[in-house]
């Protein structure tokens, strides 16, 4: 069953970027994407383990600080070579400029 | 021998190793050979100054050793080729085989400069580094000539591991070529507080018998473990014995826009060669995405593709818990602008006399700098032209100045 977590306010993450979060000892990361949906996905790269949120988003890539890694935030699919596992991704709602990830 | 045509690529680095994968990926389907003088699976260099010196991590294979295996490349390890019979097209090794290209590329990298001194280590391949790493025991006096990135990291890891450092540099500063000097700062202070003894503007004037570095001050230093980090000399003995043009500056095995040599079936690339850049001019990098982005553009021009290599050099090095990076090429620029993030990140642009971005570099914790270098990398390929007042703002996001240099025309 999807349990729904509060991971932030609306405002927390800018247009075009991407926030930490962590839930019970695990990372996740929170996309604002530049039509203004909300996504999230595991908060490490699948390639070396590097935390995603240190990375640059344009507009719907995420891409590994380290190794450039690239990853489609929206539907999780690795981008090529050194990313070549796809990221885990989770639902997410927005209620009351409150955003929550189904874990 | 086959008869078919074979597509041969000399040295097993970063570079050549990853070529050969690049050739697959570029749709060769014919027979690939790989020339390695080390008796060893490819392997990454930068680990070999860091986690791998520390102890904390196993060399790290460039790829895998299954998929030399599954790309059917064929590998030839620890034998050096030892001439190349342009008027049969074919390679010769140290052994005495022969072994016929259709094209060649030579990806042979550099190997570290030598000091006419006696007992000094280097540190450049994987041997090196496992040798190095058990000397390097808990209260262990280390010398460190040079204090560029290679020095700086082993005196990092010898620290690490419990040795007293000490780094002999000739220059007035650390990291002198190449990177701004208020960067440098930062990393010769993180380098005090660990206490490393750093000495600049001193030279090395001769080692004694068991470890006794005179310096050119008239001091002595006693020293367990002395070794250097004083630059790389490309390795180009191949391509000068038979004949290619080796360029008489930069001293790489000269190469032109598609990273052809002087013959039309040979190629080279990574730190051994000088190629020209559109932005730097002729140059010759030492830099593993450089060696990376080589084999990429060498690789599809091989098989025809025809095109120019064009990638904006990057470069970082890791310190203790420091990370530095450099976008583009600090030298080439004539004014600069620094941006003051609100967290202390500090990224200082470099412009060319015309405005156009030509270089940033930053250094900071963890991944601190890592997306703003990036950004910076980007403006650098677009030939942004970005107002100074702007770059300097930390409020104008760089994505902006991005967005707005790709969708105004740059001059050709
Ligand atoms: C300790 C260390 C740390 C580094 N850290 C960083 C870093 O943090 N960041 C960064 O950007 N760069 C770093 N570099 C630089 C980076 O590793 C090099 O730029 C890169 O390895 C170059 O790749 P290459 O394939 O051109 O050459 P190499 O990796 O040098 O490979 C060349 C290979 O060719 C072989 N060869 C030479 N001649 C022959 C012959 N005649 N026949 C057969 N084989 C031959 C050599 O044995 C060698 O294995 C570091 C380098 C070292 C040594």
């Amino acid at each position: 069953m999807t349990q729904w977590i509060a991971a932030c306010g609306v405002d927390d993450v800018d247009e075009e970027d991407v926030l930490p979060f962590q839930h019970d000892g695990v990372d996740y990361a929170i996309y604002r994407s530049p039509d203004d949906t909300f996504y999230a996905t595991a908060g490490h790269c699948t390639h070396e383990r590097e935390l995603l949120c240190d990375g640059l988003v344009m507009d719907r890539v995420i891409e590994c600080p380290k190794h450039n890694g690239r990853f489609d935030y929206a539907t999780g699919k690795a981008l090529g070579a050194p990313a070549l596992v796809d990221l885990r991704t989770y639902p997410v709602k927005v209620e009351n400029d409150t955003i929550y990830i189904g874990v | 021998m086959s008869t078919e045509r074979a597509m041969v690529v000399v040295g097993a680095g970063e570079c050549g190793a990853r070529a050969v994968f690049e050739l697959r990926d570029a749709g060769w389907t014919g027979p690939i050979t790989l020339v390695g003088a080390e008796d060893v699976h490819p392997y990454e260099r930068p680990p070999l100054s860091k986690a791998v010196l520390t102890g904390d991590a196993a060399p790290v294979p460039v790829r895998d050793a299954d998929a030399l295996r599954e790309a059917d490349v064929e590998f030839v390890a620890g034998v050096a080729a030892s001439d190349i019979d342009r008027d049969r097209n074919e390679l010769v090794l140290a052994d005495g085989r022969r072994i016929p290209y259709e094209r060649l590329l030579l990806a042979t990298g550099a190997s570290a400069r030598r000091l006419p001194l006696f007992g000094v280590s280097y540190l450049r391949s994987q041997a090196d580094a496992l040798a190095l790493r058990d000397r390097l025991r808990p209260g262990a006096r280390v010398g460190v000539i040079g204090g560029g990135f290679i020095g700086l990291e082993l005196a990092a890891s010898a620290t690490a591991r419990g040795c007293a450092v000490t780094v002999v540099e000739a220059e007035p500063r650390l990291l002198s070529r190449a990177v701004p000097a208020e960067v440098a700062a930062v990393v010769a202070d993180r380098h005090e507080q660990a206490g490393v003894d750093v000495r600049c503007g001193t030279g090395v004037a001769a080692v004694r018998d068991r470890g006794v570095l005179e310096l050119t001050t008239g001091e002595t230093l006693d020293c367990d473990v002395v070794v250097a980090g004083v630059g790389a000399v490309p390795e180009t003995a191949l391509a000068k014995n038979a004949g290619l043009a080796i360029d008489n500056v930069e001293n790489g095995v000269r190469v032109d826009d598609r990273l052809r040599t002087s013959d039309p079936d040979i190629f080279a690339a990574g730190d051994c060669c000088s190629f020209p850049h559109p932005l730097y001019g002729r140059i010759r990098l030492e830099a593993w995405r450089n060696a990376h982005d080589h084999a990429v553009t060498a690789a599809r021009n091989l098989l025809d593709a025809d095109e120019p290599h064009t990638a904006v050099p990057w470069f970082w090095s890791d310190q203790y818990d420091l990370n530095l990076q450099i976008a583009g090429l600090p030298d080439a620029a004539t004014s600069e602008v620094v941006r003051q993030r609100s967290d202390g990140v500090e990224t200082r642009f470099g412009l060319g006399a015309d405005g156009t971005l030509l270089s940033a570099a930053a250094v900071g914790t963890g991944n601190a700098v890592a997306k703003d270098v990036r950004l910076a990398e980007m403006l650098i390929a677009a030939r942004a032209m970005p107002d100074p007042a702007s770059l300097a703002d930390p409020d104008t996001a760089l994505k902006a100045l991005l967005r707005a240099a790709k969708s105004t025309p740059q001059p050709a």
